[in-house]
């Protein structure tokens, strides 16, 4: 690999690393905040010890998300010094503001929350919890804003002497169509990964404590990861119609549709060379593309090897596609996975409903396989960003920008190996370590023991 | 409007390198003022609720520094690519150990992670120094205001620098000092007394040896910070805890600004050429990007001075580090 490749792959890797405790973080929050909020409101105990719980899950998963942020905050000035310069007026301002805006919130509140149940009146201390949601969910936004320019550049013009982009309109950045559908699709999403964690610990723990509050908490999760599955679904068909016109090479490259075609199939699945280009097996669903792309079945969706040609007449020579394979499998892998966490989580609710016991063989099995959930959610929300990020190839903001244009002159191999070496192996421990505190956190019991003596205000929370 | 985007900047810098540098520095002192597992407990406990918050302005100080001045930005952490790489894997493995120390299980789990966190935190504050050595020095910028030169040379080269060693040196005496500092302010108990002690010793130490560098370089920088830290000394003698940390944390933020405002408009100096040097109207956004963050930045920076604050004064009470009798 050269250095170019290097660098991306070290961008790709901190990034997706980061985007695992990100949507956590978010929908942790929200749940906590919901939770508490309804403590508030019933003065059932059982509320209290469920926000507690969530709380504790929230602060590892939280002091993660905010050491790997960091390292996005430098990424672009260190390996993409050529496009920090030339977008620099973009992106530097959404960075600072998402900074100012949104961090400082999430880091102070949350601590004022965390180490604030004994030091705050009830209602301030509930307010810190819905701040930090509020901060998660604004945080998510602006650098959606952020990441939509480089899909859908907007808001912007080309200064004619230095060849930069300036921004023109902030407010015209931020409501950027393709983060007005993105946003909610990433939160929705988010929300799923979260809520099948929940749902995960609860049936563990239930199985292993058989405490009340598990079941809650497992059903609590199987609600948020359907309800966070339909709504991915609903959001998700808005963003496919928005980006088929911004980028219909990128929905193309989807389906591996070479060939613009009118009432164009979808295949569910394929078989045949890895691009897509020979397919000797698929199982098609008519006309479904055409839906997925505009809305309308006999639509024309247009296909690679057109596209490809309108582009070289329009950006000039150079190849316009980007890897096939990776954006046919991932955006089915994505649907697919996502659906699947849906169904179980659905089929959960079905077997437990009112106050039933999952009894028969196969439900005991699912039981049993429940704690793995996390995964599907956590997996489809990563193959969706790379969908998204390699679709989008050559280009690093969409029609003025490539990624190799991007990257900081005179960087060298040797220097991506090693940073790439670092980041492997202490993200590595880290991931380790979280796995492990969240198992060992997921292990106590979740309402106080009556027997031991409430600890002294001073010294809960340990820390 | 520059003027103003560049002292917001300074004043991000600032405030991360006083915040954070009393974290680093209570970091650092851990093991060596915490006798036992409980009093390294009450240490850390000392900087728990606020050092997420202080870490948050090294996003607004980088924020800042890549929307206000893109260029600056782009030469800067792409010329010492491995110090930052190595300065964010740092902050990580701090940030971890702090924020998982007291929860995972047994007293070797947090051996483990005060392990962690002293290195880590001396590795952090050694390598900002050696690297606000290096800004007042300057790189090898180029005539197209990146800097010259490629690979390990480039990277690791302005480390291996005088400027660089007395940086470094000098950044991790003011944490120690911070640290000791706000460690006599937050603490009573055994950690209390011996914070008070290492307060004295570091501040003695340092006046002695500044005065020493100071006499032999020249450098009205060291003797200026030798007086400073003599009369620290001083305020320490009388047991005035909150003094002697507002004097330490005045001479850290004036530090700070010595060394941006080092080359007056020059935000980062060309070794090749003058004539290359980044500076500040150069190396700036443009209007509208300029004015947006000026706005922002207006409303929203003393709000959250104004909120985290708060959080100091909610978590306002001494971490007692005595054993409470059971």
């Amino acid at each position: 690999m050269d250095v170019l490749d290097l660098t991306r792959l070290q961008f790709a890797v901190v990034t997706i690393y980061h985007y695992f405790f990100v949507p956590l973080s978010i929908s942790l929050a929200a749940t906590a905040a919901g939770l508490q909020l309804t403590w508030l409101r019933t003065k059932n105990d059982k509320y209290r010890d469920l926000t507690k719980f969530v709380g504790k899950l929230l602060i590892v998963t939280f002091a993660v998300g905010v050491v790997t942020g960091l390292v996005q905050e430098f990424q672009f000035g260190m390996g993409w010094s050529n496009f920090a310069k030339f977008y620099g007026d973009v992106f530097g301002p959404t960075l600072a503001i998402e900074g100012m805006l949104a961090f400082f919130l999430e880091a102070t509140f949350l601590a004022l929350w965390y180490f604030g149940w004994d030091r705050l009146p009830r209602k301030v201390h509930a307010a810190t919890i819905v701040i930090v949601a509020v901060g998660t969910v604004l945080s998510a936004f602006i650098i959606l804003a952020a990441n939509s320019f480089m899909q859908h550049p907007v808001a912007y013009s080309i200064d004619p002497v230095t060849g930069r982009a300036h921004l023109d309109d902030f407010g015209e950045l931020l409501l950027n169509k393709v983060n007005l559908a993105a946003f909610p699709h990433t939160l929705a999403g988010a929300i799923m990964v979260g809520g099948s964690l929940l749902l995960s610990i609860g049936v563990w723990r239930f199985r292993a404590t058989a405490e009340a509050g598990f079941r809650t908490l497992a059903r609590l999760g199987a609600w948020l990861t359907v309800l966070g599955g339909a709504f991915t679904a609903i959001t998700g068909d808005h963003l496919g119609k928005v980006m088929t016109e911004v980028q219909p090479m990128k929905m193309a490259a989807a389906e591996a549709l070479y060939e613009t075609t009118t009432g164009a199939p979808f295949s569910a699945f394929a078989l045949g060379k890895l691009d897509g280009s020979e397919p000797y097996f698929t199982v098609d669903i008519p006309y479904l593309l055409s839906i997925l792309a505009t809305g309308d079945p006999h639509s024309t969706v247009q296909g690679i090897n057109n596209l490809q040609e309108q582009y070289t007449a329009q950006y000039g020579p150079g190849s316009y596609i980007p890897m096939i394979p990776v954006a046919f499998w991932a955006f089915r892998l994505m649907i697919g996975i996502g659906m699947a966490a849906m169904v179980i989580a659905a089929y959960y609710l079905w077997s437990t409903r009112k106050g039933r016991e999952p009894e028969r063989w196969h439900d005991r099995q699912l039981i049993r396989f429940l704690p793995l959930i996390p995964l599907l959610p956590a997996a489809a929300n990563t193959v969706g960003w790379i969908f998204t990020e390699t679709a989008r190839q050559p280009w690093i903001a969409f029609g003025i920008s490539k990624v190799a244009d991007g990257i900081s002159p005179g960087l060298t191999r040797a220097e991506v190996i090693a940073s790439l070496i670092g980041f492997a192996l202490i993200y590595g421990i880290v991931a380790v370590v979280w796995y492990r505190l969240v198992r060992h956190l997921s292990r106590q019991p979740l309402a106080p023991s009556k027997d031991e003596p409430a600890p002294v205000a001073d010294e809960a929370p340990v820390y | 409007m520059i003027t103003l985007w560049f002292s917001l900047l300074v004043l991000c810098w600032m405030l991360f390198f006083v915040l954070e540098g009393f974290d680093f520095g209570v970091g650092i002192l851990g093991p060596a003022l915490g006798r036992d597992d409980h009093e390294r407990g009450a240490i850390v406990r000392t900087v728990g609720p606020f050092w997420d918050g202080n870490e948050v302005w090294l996003v607004a100080a980088i924020g800042v520094t890549f929307a206000a001045f893109p260029d600056w930005y782009a030469a800067l952490l792409s010329a010492l690519y491995l110090p930052m790489v190595a300065i964010l894997l740092l902050l990580a493995i701090r940030g971890v150990a702090l924020e998982f120390r007291g929860k995972g299980d047994g007293p070797r789990w947090r051996q483990l992670c005060d392990a962690a966190l002293t290195t880590s935190s001396a590795g952090i504050v050694l390598l900002w120094g050696a690297i606000l050595g290096v800004l007042t020095h300057g790189l090898a910028v180029g005539p197209d205001g990146q800097v010259t030169g490629t690979g390990l040379s480039r990277s690791l080269g302005p480390l291996a620098s005088w400027p660089a060693l007395a940086g470094a040196i000098l950044a991790l005496f003011a944490a120690l000092l911070l640290g000791a500092a706000f460690l006599s302010l937050r603490t009573t108990g055994p950690v209390h007394v011996r914070a008070q002690r290492a307060t004295l010793a570091i501040a003695s130490t340092g006046t002695a040896v500044l005065a020493v560098l100071g006499i032999v370089t020249g450098s009205w920088l060291l003797l200026a910070a030798a007086a400073l830290s003599l009369i620290i000394t001083l305020i320490a003698r009388t047991g005035r805890e909150m003094l002697a940390f507002a004097g330490t944390a005045t001479g850290v933020a004036g530090a700070v600004v010595a060394v941006f405002t080092h080359h007056g408009d020059v935000v980062l100096r060309s070794t090749l050429n003058p004539a290359w040097s980044l500076t500040m109207t150069g190396a700036a956004a443009t209007g509208s990007a300029l004015k947006l963050i000026t706005v922002v930045g207006v409303v929203v920076l003393p709000g959250v001075l104004v909120y985290q604050a708060f959080s100091y004064w909610v978590f306002r009470k001494r971490v007692s580090s005595e054993r409470v009798p059971s």
